[in-house]
């Protein structure tokens, strides 16, 4: 077949709603784009243990410890997911972590935030997995087979994360004076940067009309943003807090939520490595790998002697 | 079970080696040297900690029944001090590399393990329920822990080097598994034999060797600890001590 | 040092047919190999193949397994393959091996109109 025929065969593959799958014929920049994003979620999931693992020695009370435990441990599992599904794709984890430390791949820029008091693993919950898991609901429904497999597992997984850091405001929210100020604190650092989640405005978005098409995305940048606003402004009233936004009120003709400009500046600032902890994460990702090298080295050593064992004594 | 002393305090050490070990744990998650293997000790992590929630609720109904209401899981756990903790100096060392994590992971399971196996038929109901439990979680921990001493033994030259050094900072430790202190239910004495069987077996396969005549650190049992432990108690319990009384 | 590997995951159809480069892999480490997991969820079913991971040996991966697939009690049993011995139709051929099927329906039993009289058949 000409690349003509093939490429509108993918399309129309995609526009019948059916998975395109590794060994399918698939484009270039198709498989490149999902590369990318299915590896940039994968370090995001990652990258995004070290905030939370932060405050695991530290949790208030027995409960709470073994639930956050849990938590990052299942960021971990969703990492491992979604590498495996950006595997299919032709590169291997080795190059993607490589990658992730040199700085030429990207992962959320929400991670670069500091977690500075206990309230934050609450609004971490809440706000950022908030976020997260609109994207990711859009995601099951993806186009190429693997990334949207990882991601109905990850829904699944993720349904208790967003629960668990509401719950734990909630309590704040009722607890002595110190904890409710704790409680405003930490949702006025976390609420911009978890708008800015959602990536630069639809209009300023190079990706988004190519991703679109696809449907490796399903909803753009600003719908889920407005999504999420909508869903959080509701929310909040239940914890009795307030958002640190003086221009957000109900749009009653819009049916929707107003809400203030988000400060671009701070955005691009914290994507291009100037955010309050980029060097420590992927530092902190670095150390791990590199104090980890003797480790797999030594496990593949043993796995060549045994094999080498097994063989003579069939021989 | 009517409360005597010893009961409380043996149930005390029992949830104490778990949290303390599991607290050390923790401080991998995270940090693992590859994400397969983060998820797993972070699994361990949790089975510890559960068995020390476990123990702890037991010891608070125990203190509920002879008068006193406030005792809970966490109350045990966030506002004892140093020395009123009694868990063997073993779970509270720095967890060192890999090799010294897993090798302190292996040396406390397969203790962990006797241990459970002959509570299970104690006169001590509750005891005998989490022992029931946790046998099934320790098998796997010590199944666990025994593959990767094996693996970094007969390894690579590195790695072979740096479980031998493990060897060389933990055994002194492992003598105070058997020590019996006075509160304890268990006649732990017996179960050197069958420890060290193991242990040997296991050495043997990894080309590792037992050290021999090295002097028993002891004193964890009694709340004698090394300097480490202050440094676990004030991250562990900072929040319940900058805010007391406050629900989280 | 800058080696080129060629990596058949899924499957053993050459990446350039699929459209999928030669990897490039710029470190001197040998990762562990990738392994497919497949998971019996409950005793009576069959194994399904529920993802990868990375593992030194076959034990070890099904450790891994069970740490990272089963933490919610998803299985009873767990296969795993290291993914480089499996082997995948080639999706070009789909047509010609999947499509004859489609028009012998009589294979199938609501091919036949019986009378309601005819029980249990």
């Amino acid at each position: 077949m000409e690349i003509y025929n093939l490429e509108k065969a993918f399309q129309d593959k995609i526009d019948k709603e059916i998975k395109i799958e590794p060994k399918d014929w698939m484009p270039e920049a198709y498989r490149k784009t999902n590369l990318r994003q299915i590896s940039q979620h994968a370090h995001s999931e990652i990258v995004g243990m070290l905030p939370e693992g932060n405050w695991i020695s530290r949790a208030p009370s027995l409960k709470r410890k073994v639930i956050l435990i849990a938590k990052v441990q299942d960021e971990a599992g969703h990492g491992l997911y979604l590498y495996s599904s950006a595997e299919t794709l032709g590169t291997s984890r080795e190059q993607m972590i490589d990658d992730l430390h040199s700085g030429k791949a990207k992962y959320s820029s929400i991670f670069n935030y500091p977690t500075l008091t206990w309230a934050d693993m609450g609004a971490v919950g809440w706000l950022v997995d908030g976020a997260a898991i609109l994207n990711q609901v859009m995601l099951c429904r993806t186009s190429y087979g693997p990334y949207a497999r990882a991601m109905v597992r990850i829904c699944k997984e993720e349904s208790f994360h967003q629960r668990q850091g509401f719950d734990a405001l909630l309590v704040l929210s009722k607890g002595t004076k110190e904890q409710r100020a704790m409680c405003q604190d930490a949702i006025n650092r976390w609420w911009w940067p978890s708008l800015m989640m959602f990536g630069p405005k639809d209009s300023e978005s190079t990706n988004s009309d190519q991703s679109m098409k696809w449907k490796i995305k399903r909803k753009t940048n600003d719908e889920l943003r407005q999504n999420f606003v909508d869903m959080i402004a509701e929310q909040i009233k239940l914890l009795g807090m307030t958002l640190p936004d003086p221009d957000l009120k109900w749009n009653e003709a819009k049916k929707q939520y107003d809400f203030g400009e988000i400060n671009w500046d701070e955005f691009w600032n914290v994507v291009k490595g100037n955010g309050p902890c980029n060097k420590q994460r992927i530092a902190a990702r670095q150390k791990a790998h590199e104090e980890g090298a003797w480790v797999r080295a030594a496990a593949l050593a043993y796995a060549e002697k045994k094999r080498l064992r097994s063989t003579a004594k069939v021989a | 079970m009517p409360l005597t002393n010893n009961t409380l305090n043996y149930t005390l050490h029992l949830a104490d080696n778990a949290l303390i070990l599991g607290q050390r744990n923790g401080e991998w998650c995270a940090h693992g040297p590859i994400l397969e293997q983060d998820i797993a000790i972070t699994n361990i992590t949790l089975d510890l900690i559960g068995q020390a929630r476990n123990f702890y609720q037991n010891a608070a109904a125990c203190l509920h029944e002879s008068g006193d209401p406030t005792a809970s899981e966490d109350s045990l756990a966030y506002l004892r001090t140093e020395r009123e903790f009694k868990n063997l100096l073993i779970c509270e060392l720095p967890n060192g590399d890999w090799a010294q994590t897993i090798l302190r992971q292996f040396f406390f399971s397969t203790f962990q393990l006797l241990l459970f196996e002959k509570m299970k038929h104690s006169n001590n109901e509750p005891l005998v329920a989490i022992a029931e439990k946790s046998i099934k979680e320790t098998q796997y921990h010590v199944k666990w822990s025994s593959e990767w001493v094996i693996r970094l033994g007969d390894g690579t030259t590195e790695s072979h080097s740096r479980i031998t050094k493990a060897v060389d900072t933990l055994w002194m430790y492992t003598g105070e598994f058997f020590i019996p202190a006075s509160y304890e239910m268990i006649d732990v004495a017996s179960l050197k034999n069958e420890w060290m069987n193991k242990v040997k077996e296991v050495f043997d396969e990894a080309t590792l060797t037992l050290p021999e005549n090295v002097f028993m650190q002891t004193g964890g049992k009694n709340g004698a600890h090394t300097e480490h432990m202050g440094f676990i108690l004030s991250e562990l319990q900072y929040l319940q001590r900058v805010f007391p009384g406050a629900e989280w | 040092m800058n080696i080129q590997i060629r990596k058949f995951y899924y499957g053993d159809i050459p990446e350039e047919t699929a459209g999928g480069p030669i990897t490039n892999v710029s470190s001197d480490e040998k990762a562990w190999p990738l392994w497919e997991v497949f998971i019996r969820s409950k005793q009576g079913l069959d194994h399904k193949h529920v993802g990868s991971l990375h593992a030194a040996d076959a034990s070890m991966a099904i450790e891994n397994a069970r740490d990272v697939y089963t933490r919610r009690q998803e299985g009873v049993s767990i296969w795993v393959v290291e993914s480089k011995f499996i082997h995948a139709s080639d999706p070009a051929d789909a047509e010609s091996l999947y499509e004859p099927a489609a028009d012998k329906i009589y294979r199938h039993p609501t091919f036949y109109d019986l009378p309601d009289a005819v029980k249990h058949m």
